[in-house]
């Protein structure tokens, strides 16, 4: 089952291009990974799949993007396309508030008032984010005492709470230790049978231990995208491999 | 897609929100169609020319004169005086602020501008007649000391606060690479200051000028208590003068609703809304040029 | 090199001397109010009504009409200041209507207080037929005070990083729920700092209120806000150019009073900043 579908997508920020004619699709349960070096328009396409990028003036997009074969431009409410499409930023992104508070802000959002509904999604959450055992105890602690770490698990679980169909991740461990990023990587592959999951990064191994499939992209542009074991092994193109073995970026 | 919204009160607080942007240019709206609803009634009697340019305020005679150029030489002659005093004043306190003193002395130092800030007008000019205008006399040896630079120098400590703290802000957001680089060519710190800091904060200064010369054209009470009061042609920096301002705060209170006295106070009005305008405009223009 | 030495050691004692010609005034003013204004304030002086055409009795009148002017120009201008900034900051575009708000508070700032009386005397107490009121004279302060919040609101916006809103967006919240859930939480005591600070300048004020709401001299106390009032600063000018003849204990008693109201405001204000700065967090 597809998931996203993006066919021929541009995206514009003012005069300068993005995003050249993406067509990509990602498939349910599916955790693709995206590589390429930074500039490359990785970042763009995530955010264009939940319209954080028509926060500021001067994006344009022209193009197809769908979301259960709708179209997410015109077919889906912006609301509750955010609410079915999840981003992790690349650094830790608290708010201001307890853990508790954290988790709960977009669950009460979305109405969820009880007290005891929203403990329940605040332990599920933090239990499939791989936190729940180290903060238990301390939920209405400030949610900056955490470690940078803890506190991109906590904005995983956090993003896990509204109940999302997709995740998206903005490469997520880039500020963080070998172990810290051990456990996102864990809780990602637990959270497959649930979620279609993107994973931009730009650790070129993270995607080869993490993702089904992985797509390269290179300047805004899709230069291939395939089953990851045959883009590591026997990549089609030049620039791939290069990028691949370390030859630039 | 039309525009949903997730509850009730989120409709209307989003209007209110609406609502409340317009209402900043409604007020300015306002304010100026309500000058000239009164003012304008004036120059069915008395020309644009004559009420700018003739030498004679006398609103309660018969026929009654008005002139406003000594209200308006009044006004020109006690800013100029502020601003000769406040802008020398304020750019040293600023750069001894944010450049040479010692943090703790710093603080103290903010602290002094901002209390002074946080004085009424009226306790100014209330001090300004006890304290200053006898010393005035008795300096210069005059009959009174309430002023023209009684005014200037009462006027200059209420600019001050906004022209220190306004081109404190312009020398903090210089560059630190541009003192740097000075510093390393081995100038001085204060070659650098006037060399370097102050020419890079020249749109500020001038920013704080104008500001500055906003706040002192429009202060009345204090300028009513002090200048002496005299709508005459002023000669001298030592004579007794009257503002725009004050002319209106003396006279509103006696001048009958539809008279043409009545309406010469709301023209006197009208020129002060565009003196504020044009200056502020200005003010604006040369801080966002400092910004950029 | 001596030379460059002395002339810098020269022009920053200069630069100091010129800083405390500035800051030292201000001490002796307060002292000066202070020295003469102490003797003067008792319960009496400040609970009772005015009583030979000022010359004696206390100034209570005045305190209340100052404190019920400020409470209402609160009443009027913070909801709208702080809509008016969120307007601003968190929903406008970068078009030609914002501009044009832009460009009516910075002249709203500028305009004298002078002018504002006026023109709350056209429009409230005449057009309007408020009448010489406690409610045109607010109306009057609150307009006047209302770029001063709208301003302090923004900075207090402008300061809640932009990342809050983006995570709030990204969980599926509304504009008006990520304003209310990051961005107001975040910025309510700095928005509260300059409202206060903004409310202590309308209680100072004189010229806005001279024909719209003061009343000369009204020994009892206002029962609606259709009444007249008695204010402090207009009070002071009264008792130093209009009454001959009034104790310096009167005269500066009134304006220590006033002087202690509008500060008590710079305080709080100060301390509410003081207060949250520890508490950031990011």
């Amino acid at each position: 089952m597809v998931k996203i579908k993006t066919s021929n997508l541009n995206v514009w920020f003012d005069w300068e291009i993005a995003l050249k004619n993406i067509t990509l699709d990602v498939s349910e349960n599916e955790i693709l990974g995206i590589i390429g070096p930074s500039n490359s328009g990785k970042t763009t396409l995530l955010r264009t799949l939940n319209r954080l990028n028509e926060l500021y003036p001067g994006s344009r997009v022209e193009g197809k993007a769908e979301l259960d074969g709708k179209d997410i431009f015109t077919e889906v409410d912006i609301l509750s396309l955010r609410k079915r499409v999840g981003i992790v930023f690349a650094l830790p992104l608290p708010l201001p508030l307890s853990i508790f508070d954290n988790i709960a802000y977009g669950p009460r959002l979305h109405g969820i008032k009880k007290n005891n509904s929203l403990s329940e999604i605040v332990e599920k959450s933090l239990k499939d984010a791989a936190l729940w055992d180290e903060v238990k105890d301390r939920l209405q602690e400030s949610a900056f005492k955490l470690s940078g770490g803890q506190q991109q698990r906590l904005c995983i679980a956090r993003t896990l709470a509204v109940e999302p169909e997709v995740v998206l991740y903005d490469e997520p461990c880039s500020g963080l230790d070998p172990i810290s990023t051990l456990k996102i990587e864990e809780a990602m592959k637990k959270l497959k049978s649930n979620y279609t999951q993107i994973l931009v990064t730009n650790n070129v191994k993270q995607s080869a231990r993490v993702s089904d499939r992985t797509a390269f992209f290179l300047m805004g542009e899709l230069i291939e995208v395939g089953i990851t074991a045959e883009i590591y092994t026997a990549p089609k193109d030049k620039r791939t491999d290069d990028y691949i073995s370390g030859r630039f970026g | 897609m039309k525009k949903k919204y997730v509850s009730g009160v989120e409709f209307f607080i989003e209007k209110a929100i609406f609502a409340s942007g317009a209402a900043t240019i409604l007020f300015v709206v306002l304010i100026f169609v309500f000058l000239l609803k009164e003012g304008l009634s004036l120059f069915s009697e008395v020309s644009l020319t004559s009420f700018l340019f003739s030498k004679n305020w006398y609103p309660i005679s018969d026929p009654p004169q008005f002139g406003i150029l000594p209200l308006i030489m009044g006004s020109i002659l006690v800013t100029f005086g502020a601003i000769v005093i406040s802008v020398p004043l304020g750019v040293a306190a600023a750069v001894y602020i944010s450049e040479v003193a010692p943090k703790s002395i710093r603080t103290f130092l903010k602290s002094g501008i901002e209390l002074l800030a946080a004085i009424p007008s009226i306790v100014l000019g209330f001090i300004g007649i006890i304290f200053l205008a006898p010393a005035i006399r008795n300096i210069f040896n005059l009959s009174s000391g309430l002023t023209a630079l009684a005014g200037s120098i009462m006027l200059a400590f209420m600019a001050l606060p906004t022209i220190v703290s306004i081109i404190e802000d312009a020398i903090v957001s210089v560059p630190r690479s541009y003192k740097e680089g000075s510093l390393a060519l081995g100038a001085t710190h204060w070659q650098t200051i006037y060399k370097v800091i102050l020419p890079a904060a020249s749109s500020g200064i001038l920013a704080a000028i104008m500001l500055g010369i906003g706040r002192v054209i429009g202060e009345t009470m204090a300028v009513l208590m002090i200048t002496g009061n005299a709508a005459i042609m002023p000669t001298s920096i030592l004579q007794p003068v009257r503002t725009l301002t004050a002319t209106i705060a003396a006279e509103m209170g006696e001048a009958v609703a539809g008279s043409s006295h009545y309406y010469a106070l709301f023209a006197i009005g009208i020129i002060l809304f565009i003196i504020s305008f044009v200056i502020n405009l200005l003010a604006d223009m040369f801080l966002h040029r400092g910004k950029k | 090199m001596r030379d460059t030495r002395r002339t810098e050691r020269i022009a920053f004692a200069l630069l100091f001397l010129a800083t405390i010609v500035i800051v030292a005034p201000v001490g002796i003013i307060l002292f000066i109010v202070l020295w003469h204004g102490l003797p003067g304030l008792s319960l009496e002086f400040i609970f009772s009504m005015p009583r030979e055409g000022m010359r004696a009795g206390g100034i209570f009148p005045a305190i209340i009409g100052t404190l019920v002017l400020t409470i209402m120009t609160a009443v009027f201008s913070i909801p709208v200041g702080i809509l008016a900034a969120i307007y601003l900051n968190e929903y406008a575009g970068k078009n030609w209507l914002t501009r044009m708000v832009e460009m009516a508070i910075i002249n709203l700032a500028g305009i004298p207080s002078i002018v504002y009386g006026l023109f709350g005397l056209g429009l409230f107490v005449a057009f309007l037929n408020f009448g010489t009121s406690i409610l045109a004279g607010s109306l009057t302060l609150a307009i006047m005070t209302l770029p001063v919040i709208i301003t302090a609101t923004r900075e207090a916006l402008n300061a809640v990083p932009q990342a809050f809103r983006e995570v709030s967006f990204s969980l599926g919240a509304s504009r008006w729920q990520t304003v209310r859930g990051v961005v107001l939480k975040n910025a309510i005591p700095g928005i509260l700092t300059g409202a206060i600070l903004g409310l202590s300048r309308a209680a100072g004020e004189t010229a806005p209120i001279l024909f719209t709401a003061a009343a000369f001299y009204l020994p009892q106390l206002p029962q609606s806000v259709f009444d007249q009032c008695m204010a402090l600063p207009y009070h002071i000018y009264v008792l130093s150019t209009q009454v001959p003849n009034v104790s310096p204990k009167i005269q500066y008693g009134t304006v220590l009073v006033l002087v202690l109201m509008v500060f008590m405001l710079n305080i709080m204000a100060a301390f509410i900043r003081a207060k949250f700065r520890k508490r950031k967090t990011w």
